[in-house]
């Protein structure tokens, strides 16, 4: 395993996914952009690690990078991805996701070690084949299991997700079933061939509320049964306190803040996390409008120069627009990139009214346990 | 689905019958004389007009017209000095000629066409994908008979290889060229349909899904990519193969190719042709555009399970 | 607290006064996407297609040859260029391939030795002695005239029918589909048979083909503009409020139609002149010695075995103008909806 970076979980657990150093450009038709610049990260065994951030901040494209699934105008500039896995003979191996070749990756990492659950369900299922054929489709793939095996598995599998009359819906095309159903049969593709890691890219946005909750549960759940580790992307800071260990805050394309899930709710350092903790909404605060952070996330057409943030950080120093503010650590497992955190910087406390947010939610949290 | 396609047969039929009617209407009320009337004498043309029924009113004439269609496929007979003869005879004739250079002309288009999109969009960015895209641009704006008038000048005028005009007795061979040059706008449109129709499945959800599933290559294109690809090319073809079917019009009439397009020709230029044919040819084409709209209907409900099995179930 | 420098990056020593706040910096506004405005946004994302603006100079190329293209030279479009020669001999330039005799000196270093060694002729002349630029470009201006009237009166014709169609809906709707479904089902070439038979041939016929099948398409795009906006907030606000019908469909849905109605008639102008060109290539529409791009086409054809330069001119042009205006077509309507990843 190689040297720990700063930023890093530095979690007990044994580590089985690296992410060093990665950069990843797009060319389109207006020019380049810089989507990924430089992110590390780390995923333990049988933990849960949630990276958040605005739209366009980079994190889909992150786990994308993992699946090999880039569009074909993107181009990986640098940095590695190590996946740790036991092979057939129990052995430990290390291998680079990034420099395997497709063809490879996709017969020994993807289905059988890695899989994903995509943002949304109407669009992420062939509505040309039934549901039953999908989710068989990976069995045959890996396992060269046998029809009758792979139909009594694929069926169990409905009905560990939830599906009820799982011999109907086997049969079913999926412009038969609602959203929700639809998100169920894609983590019973996923779980199909027993995972190590799962990626969940914003798997509740396109479902309603209601339902949103009972997917969420529904992963931790078989993430239980099964020991598996999970990525979750995702923009909503509720879904995070409920499902992460850890926790990434993206921007513009860089890991700017990380830490267990209650350093980041109790004691986030960077002020763009302030922001978006402080746009969460929240019952009992008092003043009756949403905080938004303000402005946009910067065009990565053009290579921001220093602190990518500074242009709607309120705190800005003069330094943020000459240099890109290092990771400092906080705790050891806490690391944040602002200069606000270097000793010489004047002391910023975060906003009173975030902070009131936090001490009570912090109090709730404590009545709960 | 069973009703869905009675539904769609019912209101084709219906609108061919009032297409039908609309054209008889307009033919029959024009004004003029049908008949060639220098060697007429005023008696004999009355006496004629008694015989064909155009005294009777035209709801008469119309269902009598439609009886004898439906019944005996009897468009009438042609009554001007080139054509005067019974007008399905020609029609026959013309339509076997134009039917098989349309057909090769679509088999070699779409074979072509839809091999040269699936390896454009397999190879994105690359030097057949370039090649698909020029390719496809010339054939659309440049029109057939173009083709027709350079590949005739090179290999059956410059290169005395291929015959200069069609000949009916060596049939295979001098189609070559026509079907050739009709094949060209079939052939662009399906590659960059095809092409464009793949690139967008690629970057779908649902291939991403089958990917991450640790599909790949072969079994992922023809498993996942092709199915959804081809069932929307169903409908670009359908225009494409009525526009063949009925006859480029202009490659029949330089070529000499006796089939309905030259016929078509002759009816808008007025060349020998009368009133009766424009209707049999107006009829005709309406009918055959009609049904293979409708047939490529019926196939895409077929071909789609998001139409052909209706139902929804309830939320999770 | 420690410090790091990370990906071996040289690390950033930091200057007195770095540590200051920033002050007098306005955050509030967007700047990403601040005053710029839908046809601006639309505008620049049609300018960055190389394929659009590649098809915008074509298209303003063929233009600016037709009006100017005939003037370049003395010759009329229907003149037969011929003169007395020095043994004062009637001598027509018929058939001369296309020739520039500074440009033929230049090369072989030797001057043409025929009675017109000093003339100038860019795409030669045809086999009655007429110049074939000046015609050419003559020929592309009345095609283009053509195309352009018949499809401006095609919009409107098919903008008002959609737009009264889907406005007023119910059973008007109904009615007007339905006959938009029949009119749909009757080939295009049927029409023009029929209609052969009650116009004399020429430009009338041409343009009435056009008319009567090309303001279908468009009348498709107003109403489905016209349903989705019917329904929107502020159409039903301004309804509510007193607004009389036309004043709403004309001031507030008709701005939402433009956009897709300019793609769909850059789509159509190709079909007019393709349209042109084949029946004037057949003989029934533009009538001799009025010339377009169709009866070029088919003078060249007539001469292909003797004058085989003649015919290329008026395919290149057909060529050039159905591409021009695709590729406007298209970028037109990548600017008006971009996919998410092109922004």
């Amino acid at each position: 395993m190689s040297e720990k970076k700063p930023g890093l979980n530095q979690s007990a657990g044994k580590t089985i996914l690296e992410i060093r150093d990665l950069d990843i450009s797009f060319k389109t038709n207006a020019g380049t952009i810089h989507a990924i610049r430089g992110v590390n990260l780390d995923l333990c065994k049988g933990e849960t690690v949630a990276i958040v951030g605005e739209s366009g901040s980079g994190k889909s494209v992150t786990m994308k990078a993992v699946m090999g699934l880039l569009d074909s105008n993107a181009s990986v500039n640098s940095g590695e991805i190590l996946y740790t896995y036991p092979d057939a003979s129990g052995r430990e191996v290390t291998v680079d996701l990034l420099k395997m070749p497709k063809k490879q990756l996709r017969q020994q990492i993807n289905g059988q070690r890695i899989a994903m659950v995509f943002q949304d369900p109407m669009t992420s299922l062939d509505p040309t084949m039934t549901i039953g054929k999908q989710i068989m489709e990976g069995m045959f793939l890996h396992e060269n299991m046998e029809k009758k095996a792979a139909r009594a598995r694929a069926l169990e599998l409905l009905n560990l997700v939830g599906i009820t009359d799982a011999e109907k819906r086997f049969r079913n095309y999926p412009h038969q079933l609602s959203g929700g159903m639809r998100q169920r049969v894609v983590i019973a593709i996923a779980l199909s061939a027993n995972p190590d890691i799962l990626i969940c890219d914003e798997p509740t946005t396109a479902l309603d509320v209601t339902i949103q909750a009972r997917i969420l549960e529904l992963i931790m759940e078989i993430q239980k049964k099964m020991g598996l580790s999970v990525v979750y992307i995702t923009h909503d800071l509720g879904v995070v306190a409920k499902v992460a260990d850890y926790v990434d805050v993206m921007y513009a394309g860089k890991i700017v803040e990380v830490g267990n899930v209650n350093e980041i709710f109790y004691e986030p350092k960077h002020p763009y996390t302030w922001g978006l903790l402080s746009a969460m909404p929240d019952l009992e605060t008092e003043d009756d409008r949403l905080y938004s952070i303000p402005g946009s996330p910067p065009n990565l057409l053009h290579e921001p120069k220093g602190d990518a943030f500074a242009a709607r950080n309120q705190f800005a120093l003069a330094i943020d627009e000459k240099a890109e503010p290092p990771l400092f650590q906080v705790s050891p497992t806490h690391w944040a990139a602002t200069w606000l955190l270097h000793p010489d910087a004047p002391k910023v406390e975060m906003p009173p009214e975030l902070q009131a947010r936090l001490e009570r939610a912090r109090k709730e949290a404590e009545k709960v346990l | 689905m069973t009703k869905y396609v009675l539904k769609r047969i019912g209101t084709a039929l219906l609108t061919l019958l009032i297409i039908t009617f609309l054209l008889f209407l307009l033919v029959r009320i024009m004004p003029g004389n049908p008949f060639p009337s220098e060697r007429m004498s005023a008696d004999m043309i009355a006496n004629k007009r008694a015989e064909m029924g155009l005294d009777d009113p035209i709801p008469v004439q119309f269902f009598n017209y439609l009886r004898k269609l439906l019944l005996e496929g009897d468009f009438g007979n042609g009554t001007s000095l080139y054509y005067g003869v019974p007008i399905n005879s020609v029609l026959a004739t013309c339509m076997s000629n134009s039917f098989r250079i349309g057909g090769m002309a679509i088999l070699i288009g779409t074979a072509l066409g839809l091999l040269l999109g699936i390896t454009a969009a397999l190879n994105r960015g690359k030097f057949l994908d370039g090649f698909c895209t020029v390719l496809s641009i010339i054939g659309v704006c440049v029109p057939s008979y173009v083709f027709l008038i350079f590949l005739q000048y090179y290999f059956s005028f410059r290169i005395p290889f291929f015959p200069y005009f069609f000949d009916a007795k060596r049939f295979l061979f001098s189609s070559v060229i026509p079907s050739l040059s009709l094949s060209l706008f079939t052939l662009s449109t399906i590659a960059r349909f095809t092409r464009n129709e793949m690139v967008e499945v690629m970057d779908s959800d649902y291939v991403h899904l089958a990917e991450a599933k640790g599909l790949h290559g072969g079994s992922l294109v023809r498993r996942h990519v092709l199915r959804n690809a081809l069932i929307p090319i169903v409908t670009v073809l359908a225009p494409l193969i009525v526009d063949l079917l009925t006859g480029a019009l202009v490659v029949e009439k330089i070529y000499g190719i006796n089939g309905i397009g030259k016929l078509m020709v002759d009816a808008i230029t007025g060349e020998g042709i009368d009133y009766n044919y424009v209707l049999a040819l107006g009829i005709l084409y309406s009918a055959l555009y009609i049904g293979i709209m409708l047939l490529v209907d019926i196939l895409y409900g077929v071909l789609d399970p998001r139409i052909r099995v209706q139902g929804k179930a309830g939320d999770a | 607290m420690s410090e790091q420098g990370r990906n071996g990056a040289a690390a950033y020593v930091p200057q007195p006064g770095d540590f200051e706040f920033l002050t007098g910096r306005d955050i509030a506004t967007d700047k990403n996407f601040s005053s710029l405005s839908y046809w601006k946004g639309v505008a620049i994302h049609f300018f960055k297609d190389k394929k659009a603006v590649t098809g915008l100079v074509i298209i303003l190329a063929i233009m600016l040859l037709s009006i100017f293209g005939p003037m370049m030279n003395s010759y009329g479009y229907r003149d037969i260029v011929s003169f007395r020669n020095e043994n004062n001999r009637k001598v027509v330039a018929k058939g001369i391939a296309p020739r520039i005799p500074a440009v033929h000196e230049l090369f072989t270093g030797e001057k043409y030795d025929d009675d017109f060694a000093d003339l100038t002729f860019f795409f030669g002349t045809d086999d009655l002695g007429r110049d074939l630029w000046t015609r050419t470009w003559y020929g592309a201006r009345v095609s283009l005239i053509i195309a352009f009237v018949t499809i401006f009166i095609d919009m409107l014709i098919g903008m008002s029918y959609g737009l009264i169609s889907g406005y007023f809906g119910g059973l008007t709707d109904q009615v007007m589909q339905r006959f938009v479904e029949i009119a749909n089902s009757v080939p295009r070439l049927v029409i023009v048979s029929v209609l052969a038979i009650f116009m004399p041939k020429g430009m009338g016929l041409v343009i009435v083909a056009l008319l009567l099948t090309e303001w279908i398409g468009m009348s498709k795009i107003a109403r489905a503009e016209m349903l989705k906006t019917k329904e929107q907030e502020y159409v039903l606000a301004s309804r509510t409020l007193g607004a009389r019908n036309g004043h709403i469909i004309f001031s507030q849905i008709l701005p939402n139609t433009i956009g897709p109605i300019i793609t769909q008639v850059m789509f159509s102008i190709p079909i007019a002149i393709f349209t042109e060109a084949f029946l004037s290539f057949v003989g029934v529409g533009i009538a001799l010695p009025q010339c377009s791009v169709g009866t070029l086409i088919e003078d060249g054809f007539n001469n292909i075995t003797t004058l085989p330069y003649q015919i290329l001119p008026p395919i290149i042009v057909l060529a050039l103008l159905m591409l021009g205006f695709n590729f406007i077509g298209d970028g037109l309507r990548e600017a008006l909806a971009p996919k998410l990843e092109d922004m």
